[in-house]
């Protein structure tokens, strides 16, 4: 692979020197990125170091303010999206932007669509081609079948087969894995080496180390905006890329924890609702984190909305320090001292729109206020306190929230429910698609605030983090808890196990 | 270069001054705007610049302003209530009936409010608890709400409202300052003040922007939407009250298409057609623009279809002024 590494060839695309700033934000200076034919380069970086600008300047979004692009040596100006897809750009982004009421064929075809005669599109070519195009990449999807009827993953797929339809030379796949399973996720790298040996050039950016090492051939490391260092894959390991992207060495993983675990604080008992959960009692206690382990589709979530207000429970009990608690809304439950992060940052946690300060005193206005009127300089107080607390990165609490990239926009909400001073935070999935950086900074702050006698139920599908965080974990399956698992038992395998209901003695242990 | 070490960044509060997001904003736009139509004005007719005929030109958007405040948070919220001008209809329908059983001064208004507010909690009740869109519930109450009028009076019209109740719609506080007036600016500021000053208001933007974010931050999105309708119908009370008071009569097709009027005022002064965003300053000042423009055709003895045609090139060039201001800018830029 070295060899064919070293054969002295050209990128495709080249940035040089390209330069975007953002009112108070210099979100990229003077960075340089060079992508290869058939070869997989990995944009790594925190979160704010420019990622996801870059994607916006190489797909026409963002127009920079300096620098130059170069597609085969000659540059290019890409004002519009549409400059980006004729170069042959094109992006598979976090959230695939797709159409889900139209079919997979329109889906791919949108926009280019094969015509009749008469100009009207031959849907009967169209719906070919596109199985055409699917069949290349091995997806078994009907042409026909409505997009919204589709999984992520397979959704993955009808925007990687678009890519292909209008010829793409080059294919940004921006976190591609965040939302996949296990299984998914070599069926995407298998997906990724077909589009190598087709000679397209891709450019990969995943917060994943696994992954980095497992299929890109290039990395190269932006920070705070700006170009750090570029190479072969081979040429680097896990720690020396971690250098690079913080500018420090991270040394521990996960932080140490204090175990002053007290009594009872939140009593759950025989919770049940029609579809989603049945038969979920727990209690948590005083400083203690609680992980919640299952895979996708256990109903971890939907629980966890439903002790937060947002679902109603068909039965079942709740106690806060002994009191029973009636949870019928949100505010209820904060009025209880029970808040929730959710998964879905831009849609459920963020206020898109506001700025965020006003994001992060919205549940604590009662005390930031007197009578009911606001009082701005108590709101700029609270939310200086908690910004600090959190080491928030933007230029000024007056920003809009929707303008931080996504680890920013976690403190936030994680700002915004500490500020409540709650007994109980429920985390679901708190560090999914955050950097490392971030994510350390996270899980510091969480033992942190478990030492201070916060009540902690984190809901996570990393074992990593479940193991490394958790005081106790609860397993759940199909809606029931499968296992509850604390101390020696913690090993991955038996929470795998338990989470995917295998009852038979595990051998690999004794092995 | 690689142990740098972990400094807590300080975020500042602001980056522009107070001042500098005023003189950017869309408010001082329109203020521009207000000033040059009130200059033309001036020039173009000698009847403008007589405090009398002014006074008689604040008509022209008092009432609909009064109902416009509580549009612009319902608005705001991602909500909207088209059936304004039926409520107005229902409740001067309502009053007039009263009459012709000998109600006062007092009852009258205790019934347009009363009727108002009435029409509202049924707006409110099929959004927020049947979770029905609001465009289409309050398309179908204004069909009802003036249609109960039309079966009501028929071709007839109710008259003989007792004399103090002219006092709403046309007394006088001072000089040539009317009651209505004065209504206008006590609601434009309570309105004001229910925005941008209390937590309420805080709660309207955060459904605007995200209802779903709001739910999930303990925001009572239902209650603050049923609110907000209530008060919308109460306003549009207010508003009959005032309108049926300065015409001294009722008939089924009083304040006909005046919902649009309103909206149009809303946008017009910044609101976000699709919530999130918007000012009461901003309404206040294009209530102000609205009333001198059409009241400035009027002295030119334009008629009132070709008026209409001004304010929707008015609304239309309004909005469409800064965006054509960014993409200069940008083309000069490249």
């Amino acid at each position: 692979m070295n060899e064919r590494l070293a054969l002295a060839h050209s990128p495709v695309v080249s940035m040089d020197a390209i330069t975007k700033t953002f009112p108070g934000v210099k979100a990229l200076d003077q960075v340089r990125l060079d992508l290869y034919p058939g070869e997989v380069t990995a944009l790594v970086g925190e979160n704010g170091a420019g990622k996801s600008t870059t994607v916006k300047v190489l797909t026409g979004i963002y127009r920079p303010d300096a620098g130059t692009i170069r597609i085969d040596g000659k540059p290019v100006t890409l004002s519009t999206p549409n400059d980006a897809s004729n170069a042959g750009i094109t992006a598979i982004h976090q959230e695939t932007v797709l159409f889900d009421e139209l079919s997979v064929a329109e889906n791919i075809f949108i926009g280019h669509a094969p015509r009749t005669r008469l100009g009207l599109i031959d849907r009967a070519e169209m719906h070919s081609a596109a199985q055409q195009l699917l069949d290349e990449i091995g997806a078994p999807l009907n042409t026909h079948t409505l997009l919204r009827d589709l999984g992520i993953a397979n959704k993955h797929l009808v925007a990687l087969a678009r890519a292909l339809s209008v010829d793409a030379r080059v294919v940004i796949m921006d976190e591609p894995t965040a939302a996949l399973s296990h299984k998914e996720i070599e069926e995407l790298y298998a997906l990724v080496e077909t589009l190598k040996t087709q000679g397209k050039a891709i450019l990969f950016i995943s917060h994943k180390f696994d992954e980095i090492f497992r299929i890109a051939d290039r990395y190269t490391v932006f920070r705070d905006g700006a170009f750090v260092e570029d190479g072969l894959v081979t040429d680097i390991d896990e720690d020396g890329l971690v250098k690079m992207m913080v500018g420090r060495s991270v040394d521990q993983i996960f932080p140490p924890r204090q175990h002053k675990i007290a009594e009872d604080v939140f009593e759950v008992e025989a919770y049940e609702h029609p579809t989603e959960f049945a038969d979920i009692s727990f209690s948590l206690r005083r400083g203690e984190i609680l992980g919640f382990y299952g895979l996708v589709g256990a109903g971890r979530s939907e629980l966890m909305q439903s002790l937060f207000g947002i679902t109603r429970p068909s039965g079942g009990a709740c106690r806060i320090n002994g009191t029973p608690c009636v949870i019928r809304s949100p505010a209820d439950a904060v009025a209880n001292g029970i808040v929730y992060v959710p998964e879905d940052r831009g849609k459920q946690g963020a206020i898109i729109g506001l700025p965020i300060f006003q994001n992060i005193t919205l549940p604590s206005l009662g005390r930031t206020s007197r009578s009911g009127f606001l009082k701005i300089a108590e709101e700029f107080k609270l939310a200086r306190e908690y910004s600090t607390r959190l080491d928030l990165r933007a230029a000024s609490l007056d920003q809009d929230v929707g303008s931080l990239s996504g680890g920013n926009q976690q403190k936030v909400v994680i700002a915004k429910w500490l500020a409540t001073q709650p007994q109980v935070i429920i985390l679901d999935e708190p560090t999914k698609g955050i950097d490392i950086g971030s994510k350390a900074a996270v899980h510091a702050f969480m033992a942190e605030l478990a030492a201070e006698g916060l009540s902690i139920i984190m809901v996570s599908s990393e074992i990593p983090e479940v193991i490394g965080m958790s005081d106790r974990v609860i397993v759940m399956r199909d809606g029931r808890i499968a296992a509850e698992i604390s101390g020696r038992d913690l090993h991955p395998e038996t929470l795998v196990r338990h989470a995917a209901g295998i009852t038979t003695t595990p051998q690999l242990q004794e092995a | 270069m690689s142990d740098i070490a972990v400094q807590t960044r300080h975020v500042p509060d602001r980056l522009n001054s107070r001042a500098f997001r005023i003189l950017r904003s869309w408010e001082a736009l329109l203020l521009a705007v207000t000033v040059a139509i009130f200059i033309v004005n001036s020039f173009a007719s000698p009847y403008f610049l007589n405090a009398w005929n002014l006074s008689d030109a604040t008509f022209n958007f008092t009432e609909k302003a009064m109902i416009a405040f509580a549009m612009a948070l319902l608005i705001i919220s991602g909500e909207i209530d088209l059936s304004v001008a039926a409520i107005i209809a229902l409740a001067s329908t309502a009053m007039g009936l009263a009459v012709q059983y000998g109600a006062g001064t007092p009852e009258l208004v205790a019934i347009g409010l009363a009727v108002g507010l009435l029409c509202g909690a049924f707006n409110a009740v099929f959004v927020t608890i049947l979770g029905l869109p609001s465009i289409v519930v309050t398309i179908g109450t204004m069909s009802l709400f003036r249609g109960i009028s039309y079966i009501i009076l028929g071709d007839e019209a109710f008259r003989g409202y007792p004399s103090s109740f002219a006092w709403f719609g046309q007394g006088y506080i001072y000089w040539v300052f009317t009651v209505e007036m004065l209504l206008f600016v006590i609601i434009a500021v309570i309105y004001g003040v229910l925005l941008h000053k209390t937590n309420f208001g805080r709660a309207v933007y955060a459904i605007g922007n995200n209802p779903t974010g709001a739910l999930f931050s303990g925001i009572r999105v239902q209650r603050v939407k049923f609110i907000l309708f209530l008060l919308t119908g109460l306003m549009s009370g207010v508003a009959a009250i005032c309108l049926t008071s300065r015409l001294g009569s009722t008939r089924p097709s009083i304040a006909q298409g005046m919902e649009l009027e309103v909206v149009t005022m809303v946008v017009l002064g910044g609101v976000n057609i699709l919530g999130g965003s918007g000012s009461i300053p901003g309404v206040v000042i294009a209530a102000f623009v609205m009333g001198l423009v059409t009241f400035g055709l009027g002295l030119l003895n334009v008629p009132g279809i070709v008026m209409s045609i001004f304010i929707g090139l008015l609304l239309i060039g309004v909005i469409a002024l800064p965006r054509l201001w960014a993409i200069a800018a940008q083309s000069r830029k490249a």
